[in-house]
């Protein structure tokens, strides 16, 4: 079982690996892989908590219920499922700034939590705006052939290009 | 079709778990819950996230469409228009580059002990999507339905059954991975 504390695989078992799984994903639950519905349904949860029942009238609420369903146990799988394969491999660490950032821009933890944030707020703004993320609309629009999805997937990455490209 | 199984409630969130801590045991494994893989994308240095996904879309597209001509899948494309894909599109992009996770990967970041994942990222994406449910009333006429286009998938636009399509689409990813490789990237 050494495959399993292994720290990396090759991409490609990697890519066939989640390819397997969008096939169960579809024939056990009749759902694409996809993770950013699951955020937009978290945040309905909080604003709920504060100012109470009136959120789930909210036209986007209405149509994303804030509430608990299989995507939102799929993004808790990954964090979980990633937990184990990194604990196995040893390579779980407590880390604030990565290795990177560190040598571009030092040991700066402040600073990177405050881009990690604002980076974030685009991110969370972009998947809710294009209606998918690179989970979505990356592997699951395009495997299924979807405009949508070969269109957004192209600006995903048009877009963090461009942007990497100015900050490094 | 399995449709008693997908009508099982509780079933089907302990289906999701289960099938998410499989992703994200592949995720972590593939090296993508990590900043550096991510930028080093986006710089075109490493091509680690091209190569994960590009090899799970040919999986994926040629199984389900397998699985939906015996009847055992149905497809579910996304609607998209010109002011959601490409709008959104970017917007993400930006998001992509400037947090180094996507919505995915910061979950399994996170996972990996990652804290700038975990106290930036992940608050951040529920800050943002909170943000655009407040914008959605004002954003969906003028913006969103812009170049509406539906749940059009690539068949349907080239009029050719789904099954004949995916052969050159799957032929032009996998030369695209060996150019890959034989560029030593």
């Amino acid at each position: 079982m050494d495959w399993l504390s292994m720290g990396r695989w090759s991409p490609y078992a990697v890519g066939v690996g989640i390819g397997v799984l969008s096939w169960l994903t579809f024939v056990l639950s009749d759902k694409p892989i996809g993770c950013s519905t699951a955020y937009a349904r978290t945040s309905g949860m909080i604003e709920r908590l504060f100012r109470g029942n009136s959120v789930v009238a909210k036209p986007y609420y209405a149509k994303f219920a804030p509430v608990i369903d299989w995507e939102w146990m799929l993004v808790l799988g990954i964090f979980m499922g990633s937990f184990v394969s990194a604990k196995l491999s040893g390579q779980f660490q407590a880390l604030w700034v990565p290795n990177k950032w560190v040598s571009t821009f030092g040991y700066t933890p402040v600073a990177r939590l405050l881009v990690a944030f604002v980076g974030g707020i685009f991110m969370g703004l972009g998947a809710r705006w294009a209606g998918g993320c690179t989970s979505g609309h990356g592997i699951s629009g395009t495997l299924q052939l979807a405009v949508s999805g070969w269109l957004a997937a192209l600006c995903f990455f048009i877009g963090g290009i461009a942007v990497a490209m100015l900050i490094y | 079709m399995l449709t008693t199984v997908h009508s099982k409630k509780g079933l089907q969130l302990t289906m999701g778990l289960i099938l998410g801590m499989l992703f994200g045991f592949l995720l972590q494994k593939g090296g993508v819950t990590n900043y550096d893989v991510i930028i080093g994308q986006l710089l075109l240095a490493d091509f680690t996230v091209l190569k994960v996904m590009l090899s799970a879309v040919i999986t994926g597209m040629l199984g389900i469409h397998f699985l939906r001509r015996i009847g055992l899948a149905q497809l579910h494309p996304k609607p998209g228009s010109v002011g959601t894909s490409v709008v959104g599109g970017l917007l993400f992009g930006v998001g992509f580059a400037v947090l180094g996770y996507c919505p995915g990967t910061v979950a399994g970041a996170v996972g990996q002990g990652y804290l700038d994942a975990l106290c930036g990222g992940v608050v951040g994406i529920l800050v943002g999507a909170g943000i655009f449910a407040a914008l959605y009333p004002k954003l969906n006429q003028p913006i969103l339905s812009r170049g509406d286009f539906g749940e059009l998938t690539l068949p349907q636009m080239l009029k050719l059954p789904a099954e004949i399509v995916v052969v050159p689409v799957s032929v032009l990813l996998i030369v695209l991975l060996l150019f890959l490789e034989k560029a030593g990237l």
